[in-house]
């Protein structure tokens, strides 16, 4: 029986990868996509569906591979930039198939809003010959989910499903249907040559391969998530969320218009196009991110000798960067309607104040919580390295965060695990300067290990900072292979990072309290004299996961009005009022300004 | 029919489970909602925004420019950042306690609190303020104060459904431990909009 509920796209389309009997769920964690496992691990035990948080996307993939070549029906889960490292078994894969079904599910972040790039996925997708759907609402997202596997199954290919932020981490009302066990009644694997890749099997399977795009590109032509609508001598093609900012802006419109939307860009549904192309005298691509459809449009219009003028992106008409809204889409509809010469009915309403009319606000970035252990280390950093030359390179996590005044204690950020190899380059190329390597539990999980090896076998003489708060912090507190839990809550084996940095030949290895500025700052000193790789491991809670009741406060009959805590942390909880330091009901006791303050002014104490 | 509504704050504000609750009960109204969350690196203390947006028929879930029936700020700053999203007669409410950011507090930006109100209350004819984090604290919890701007809003006859609708969706989606904190804030927020209306 249908039902409807209040859902995140990414819950919608973990229910209904639970609607067609997924039974295998792998993924690395990452925004805008987190929630699709996280769903499906909440669901685990009642629906008997093996769920895993793997240690990085190309690991999650490649698991999930093995259980579709045993005839599983699974899926993976990651960000945009996961699919970057995934992109190995991806690009294999696409030769060699899949047995069960195999669903990718991967979220880009036009904008962007937690994402190091605004690759789009459409783009891969064609780049790895592999069929790509692209829902413009949670609904769409979880009725193509339930496609995706039946396409899988049958046509022997994995499928990505691509989402963007709006859609993913947007909520509506949606439609879902029953959700029963999981079939575990699997053919299993069957030994056979075509699951082992040689150049020879390769060179056979790529003709099997551009077959399947077309036959991929005649499905998806007669698939009711390409369709055609309106009339006209104008025409609108438009994919995933971008769609639905073209419909509101044509309701302004007020023009004949004929739009094409595409669900599945990749193999791009020719036959479809062509009927809609017909007789038009100019179409207007409308799609965030790269220019895929515009091109596949050129394309057409081309080979087939079309009288239809292409407008889009590459004449300037739209954006090539950010994220769409409606507001963008109506600028370049208008944009391109003064080009055709048409009437444009939209009228841009006038808001009650301009951006630049509102008195100065504050500058608002987002900051380490208050209470952050990543800002004793930091400072502890600061500190203990004061007078001396040194580079910071940072990763990807909470701790990028540590960019921002006072702490600046990041100078470069590149991608999962690059901290380490940059500090090591850094290093060989400026040994003169220290070079520090800041990198958190997950991430050294996901990318460190081999960069780690690296710096031992070559020698570089860097110091490596893992800030283990035992936990995936910015993507939503999910476990790893540090803390002995499974994405479905059960014990497991812990891996200690400290034995790990010690087995790879790093001589110093240490633990140390990461609330502790003293204990900190003393380690950092040691290790400062050491020669070659040093790892030190700062230990301490995520306050945004494990909330504490502790709190501090000011004695104002102690307090010189110096101000050194507030100007020193940048902790959101320490302000200034009527000149005198203050500390806000955020506080999480962590005493890190009690630990630096010249007359011990700060106590415990306060609300809460 | 159509009702467009922008919650502004700041992460950890509590903006997500407002932008929820609203959305819960619209379509417990047997309304269509589609929202647009701000998820990710801004959560960490930086500028949210949530976009619901209510009606018959399925929209876009961004709210465009000058189209915001509504803006809830739990936020002076970040609800007079938000006000090129209102549409000329509409409303707002907003809380009157600041959260001060890092910036701030080390010079590098100023935050004037007594000109970002006035500049509020002269731009909209329709905004009421009230402090809404003392309220919560009164009811037993600061962050609560999301909540008493709930109670505020639908006690102003803002909302295109009825308060116990709202009521039944605070009920139903929050954890039993915060739940008592939550209701009192609830109808703290609806008793503060009557008392305001009296004195009128
Ligand atoms: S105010 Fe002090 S004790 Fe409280 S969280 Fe900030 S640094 Fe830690
Ligand atoms: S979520 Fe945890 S790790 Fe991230 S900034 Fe907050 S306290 Fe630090």
């Amino acid at each position: 029986m249908n039902k409807v509920q209040f859902l995140m796209g990414n819950q919608a389309i973990a229910l209904a990868a639970m609607e067609a009997g997924v039974n295998i769920a792998t993924g690395y964690p990452g925004t805008p996509s987190s929630e699709v496992l996280e769903t499906i691990a909440q669901n685990a035990d009642k629906y008997d569906i093996y769920v895993e948080w793997s240690t990085n996307e190309k690991v999650a993939l490649e698991t999930a591979i093995g259980a579709a070549y045993a005839g599983a029906k699974a899926i993976t889960t990651m960000k945009q930039v996961g699919l970057n490292v995934a992109s190995d078994p991806l690009m294999s894969l696409s030769y060699i198939g899949v047995k069960g079904a195999l669903v990718i599910m991967v979220a880009d972040d036009p904008g962007p809003h937690s994402s190091q790039t605004e690759q789009d996925t459409r783009s891969f997708a064609r780049f790895a010959n592999i069929p790509v759907l692209d829902p413009a609402t949670p609904q769409e997202a979880h009725d193509m989910t339930l496609w995706a596997f039946n396409l899988s199954n049958q046509l022997q290919t994995p499928v990505i499903m691509r989402t963007t932020t709006r859609v993913s981490h947007g909520c509506a009302d949606v439609t879902i249907g029953d959700i029963s066990k999981a079939s575990w009644d699997i053919e299993g694997f069957t030994k056979d040559p075509r699951w082992a890749i040689f150049p020879k099997l390769t060179a056979q399977r790529h003709p099997w391969l551009e077959n399947l795009q077309g036959e991929l590109a005649n499905i998806f032509s007669a698939s009711p998530f390409n369709c055609i609508s309106g009339n006209g001598k104008i025409g609108i093609i438009s994919s995933g969320i971008s769609r639905k900012y073209v419909q509101e802006a044509l309701g302004h419109l007020g023009l004949n218009v004929k739009l094409l939307e595409i669900g599945t860009p990749y193999p791009f549904p020719e036959a479809k196009a062509l009927e809609f192309a017909k007789g038009l005298d100019h179409i207007i691509a409308v799609e965030e991110l790269d220019s895929y459809l515009e091109e596949q449009t050129l394309q057409l219009v081309g080979r087939f000798k079309l009288p239809a003028r292409v407008l889009g992106k590459i004449d300037g008409m739209f954006p090539k960067c950010g994220e769409y809204n409606v507001d963008v889409v109506e600028d370049g509809l208008q944009k391109c309607l003064k080009y055709i010469g048409a009437e444009s009915g939209i009228k841009t309403p006038v808001p009650i104040v301009e951006a630049q009319n509102i008195p100065s606000l504050p500058n608002r970035q987002p900051t380490l919580c208050a209470g952050c252990m990543h800002r004793t280390v930091f400072y502890a950093f600061k500190r203990a390295l004061n007078g001396i030359s040194a580079v910071f390179s940072g990763d990807i996590g909470c701790y990028t965060l540590g960019n921002a005044q006072p702490l600046d204690m990041v100078d470069t950020c590149l991608c999962m695990g690059a901290g380490i190899s940059i500090a090591a380059g850094l290093q060989h190329a400026q040994p003169n300067v220290k070079h520090i390597a800041f990198i958190g539990d997950s991430t050294f999980f996901h990318s460190g290990i081999p960069a780690i090896i690296n710096a031992v076998y070559n020698n570089a003489n860097i110091i490596i900072a893992v800030l283990d708060n035992r936990t995936t912090a910015m993507t939503g507190h999910q476990p790893h292979p540090g803390i002995g839990i499974t994405a479905t809550g059960k014990p497991t084996a812990a891996v200690s990072i400290a034995e790990i940095a010690r087995s790879c030949g790093v001589k110093t290895a240490e633990e140390i309290d990461g609330q502790n500025l003293k204990a900190c700052t003393d380690a950092i000193k040691r290790v400062v004299e050491v020669d070659g790789p040093s790892v030190l491991i700062f230990k301490g809670p995520c306050t945004n996961l494990e909330k504490s009741d502790k709190h501090y406060t000011i004695d104002e009959q102690i307090c010189t009005l110096c101000n050194y805590c507030v100007e020193q942390l940048g902790c959101p909880a320490l302000f200034v009022i009527d000149d005198m330091p203050a500390i806000q009901s955020t506080c999480a006791g962590c005493s890190l300004c009690a630990q630096i303050c010249p007359v011990d002014a700060i106590v415990p104490g306060g609300e809460d | 029919m159509r009702y467009d509504i922008l919650v502004a704050g700041v992460g950890g504000q509590g903006v997500i489970l407002t932008s929820r609750l609203l959305g819960l009960a619209a379509m417990k109204a047997g309304l269509h909602v589609t929202t647009a969350e701000t998820i990710g690196m801004s959560q960490r203390e930086g500028a949210v925004v949530s976009h619901i947006r209510l009606g018959r028929e399925i929209f876009g879930p961004l709210i465009p420019k000058a189209g915001a029936d509504l803006i809830i700020g739990m936020e002076p700053s970040e609800a007079a950042r938000n006000m090129p999203m209102l549409k000329q007669n509409g409303h707002m409410i907003v809380n009157t306690f600041p959260v001060i950011p890092a910036s701030v507090a080390i010079g590098l930006s100023q935050y004037d609190m007594s000109e970002i109100l006035a500049f509020i209350n002269n731009t909209c004819k329709n905004a009421i303020l009230v402090d809404a984090t003392k309220l919560a604290k009164q009811a037993g919890n600061h962050k609560s104060a999301n909540v008493v701007l709930l109670g505020v809003t639908a006690a102003a006859g803002l909302l295109p459904f009825d308060i116990s609708i709202l009521q039944q969706a605070l009920e139903e989606e929050l954890p039993k431990k915060y739940l008592e904190v939550n209701k009192k804030s609830f109808e703290i927020g609806i008793n503060m909009l009557y008392n305001m209306k009296n004195k009128i």
